[in-house]
């Protein structure tokens, strides 16, 4: 009786393996039919034109000119102000503050911050940047919006890395009468960098692909010149996406596939070098 | 007494004058010099500090936007009316503010992400920690880390031009803006969070129990299900709170596809708005400063900030309150 319920569970068992297989492609199948489709949308509309032209109110002269400079000039500005405030952050909570009340606030505060949806921030951004400041719907405005949206994934990313460092570096550099930056600067961070660097780019991508905080900063939907400082107003790739989304003609549907494919190239590209700089560190460096 | 707990210094600095007579080094001016250094190691302590502190005044400023545009709308809108009409329609002639029928969209898509999310993503957990192999991990969390990493403008398109004609060929009386498609879609979207932070927590749970299970003679599905699941109870859950969470603050899909008419209904097949599509259908327009369209946004906003941040300090709280220590 007991070889009987054995192989029941044993069959069970083999069932729910593949239940749960099942499960995990659901996942890569969506994935797959997801961008087929976007693929198949979108691919004829690429061309140089599509690249170099400006919006247009007819769907087959329009162009993501605007939208693609304003996307770089945007993880440009949200690079340069993210990357230092965020390692800064990291370096003093990880090596530099003491276990103190006002260090677990911060990190309490952080983790929550992680957690806050996206639009808020854009309303953060709206009352302080854009009111407040005066920053209007800038591309000053947007930047500082995003930097703080990914401030915390920064934060925490450069703390993981600084950890991954052994100690005995740090007593060794110590014990050669190093200070605690010079420890820090010529010691620990050339060996983190790199895990910085990922988590830094990961992030970077995240805020490329952001739209609710720009939309509620007031980032215009149509826009037929180029920024030429960072005061200037500006639309990014997917607030062009989401006005051609919006459009009722078929034609502006394939042009939001189109930018799309564009939009996740340029994300998948800087993921692909931050998983390669991540493959590389893990490889070299081992303690 | 004293004398043990200082320090004499003069024969340090004997021992110092004799060593520079002897080496020709400037001791004491290098010791000038450490001193400089610390001055400056200082000065960078502090503005490393203040780096940290930007993230208390980020929180500080997020509240206090919110908290004052909610009070000027307020001024003009009583609270019972906010909490309890039935209709939200500040853009209107006829101007209401119940926020319950914007509530009620965003809950009702959540529930739809939640209900495509949860078992999905347990069940690929459970996969990847108990059967998987080790190469079929490393192909499968990238892949799983790259559909989190999508837009959600792109997860819009989706469930606006493919996922909603396709169960129009099913669901009947489907209309072309509805709760489910971008429900099914939302869920998709936060698979990858639940099942990696779950598979985390499965992960943290100690090989011997395992393996005191595999001795008694369990199969790989009851370890699952009698062993390692219940083990983890407290970091599967907050993984479901966090995605929860971020259902509720997620924008682009359900303005994209969900169309912008709120209603108190839990009818998945009618257009609906969620909190999130309202403030950005007001943004979208000129709404000017001051005038009570544009502090709607706000209060539509606090309210989904008070959603979330209970979510997320529940989710804190759970973790802590339910770890199960084994060492």
């Amino acid at each position: 009786m007991s070889k009987g319920v054995l192989s029941k569970n044993k069959r069970n068992s083999k069932v729910f393996k593949i239940l749960s297989l099942t499960a995990v492609f659901i996942g890569f199948i969506a994935l797959g039919i997801m961008l087929v489709d976007i693929f198949i949308d979108g691919a004829g509309r690429i061309s140089w034109d599509f690249l170099s032209n400006f919006p247009s109110r007819r769907p087959g002269r329009a162009g993501i000119l605007s939208a693609l400079v304003g996307t770089l000039w945007m993880m440009s500005l949200t690079a340069a102000f993210s990357f230092p405030l965020g390692l800064g952050a990291g370096i003093y909570l990880e090596e530099y503050a003491r276990k103190n009340w006002f260090t677990k606030l911060v990190e309490i505060n952080i983790s929550n911050l992680a957690g806050v949806p996206s639009i808020i921030y854009g309303l953060l951004g709206l009352g302080i940047f854009v009111r407040v400041c005066g920053f209007e719907r800038s591309l000053l405005s947007g930047a500082l919006t995003l930097t703080l949206l990914i401030l915390p994934i920064i934060i925490t990313t450069t703390r993981e890395s600084l950890k991954a460092v052994p100690k005995s570096l740090r007593e060794a550099s110590y014990a050669l009468g190093a200070t605690q930056w010079q420890t820090v600067y010529s010691q620990i961070l050339p060996v983190a960098m790199p895990g910085i660097l990922t988590g830094t780019i990961l992030a970077l991508s995240r805020a490329i692909g952001e739209t609710a905080p720009l939309i509620a900063i007031g980032a215009l939907t149509y826009i037929a010149f180029l920024p030429h400082g960072v005061f200037d107003p500006f639309t990014v790739l997917p607030i062009q996406v989401f006005n051609w989304i919006s459009r009722p003609q078929h034609g502006f549907a394939i042009n939001a596939a189109a930018a799309i494919i564009i939009l996740l190239l340029i994300t998948l590209m800087m993921n692909s070098v931050a998983i390669y700089l991540r493959r590389k560190f893990q490889r070299r460096v081992k303690w | 007494m004293n004398t043990e707990e200082t320090f004499d210094v003069k024969p340090i600095g004997r021992l110092f004058a004799v060593l520079s007579y002897f080496t020709k080094i400037n001791l004491a001016g290098l010791m000038k010099n450490f001193s400089r250094k610390k001055a400056y190691d200082k000065g960078i302590k502090g503005i490393l500090f203040l780096c940290a502190s930007l993230s208390i005044l980020t929180t500080i400023g997020i509240i206090s936007v919110l908290i004052f545009e909610t009070v000027e709308f307020f001024k003009e809108v009583h609270i019972l009316d906010f909490l309890f009409d039935s209709q939200w329609t500040p853009l209107f002639y006829e101007k209401h503010f119940g926020i319950m029928s914007l509530l009620c969209g965003t809950i009702l898509v959540t529930l739809i992400a939640m209900l495509v999310a949860i078992p999905l993503g347990i069940l690929s957990a459970v996969y990847l920690n108990e059967y998987a192999g080790e190469r079929f991990r490393s192909i499968a969390k990238p892949v799983l880390e790259i559909l989190a990493g999508i837009p959600t403008v792109v997860y819009g398109y989706f469930a606006l031009f493919f996922v909603t004609p396709l169960l129009q060929k099913v669901v009947p009386g489907l209309s072309g803006f509805n709760a489910l498609s971008p429900g099914i879609v939302m869920g998709i979207m936060i698979l990858p969070m639940i099942s990696s932070l779950s598979e985390d927590a499965m992960r943290a749970v100690p090989k011997s129990l395992r393996e005191g299970a595999y001795a008694m003679g369990a199969t790989k599905m009851q370890v699952a299900f009698r062993v390692v699941i219940p083990a983890a109870t407290s970091g599967i859950v907050s993984s479901f709170i966090l995605g929860m969470s971020r259902a509720i603050g997620e924008t682009m899909i359900v303005t994209i596809a969900s169309g912008q008419m709120p209603r108190l209904t839990f009818d998945p097949r009618v257009p609906i708005e969620t909190i999130t599509a309202y403030i950005v259908q007001v943004s979208l327009g000129d709404t000017p400063v001051g005038t009570i369209e544009y502090n709607t946004i706000f209060a539509a906003g606090m309210t989904l900030f008070i959603f979330t941040f209970t979510l997320s300090i529940f989710s804190h709280w759970l973790k802590k309150r339910f770890r199960e220590e084994y060492s």
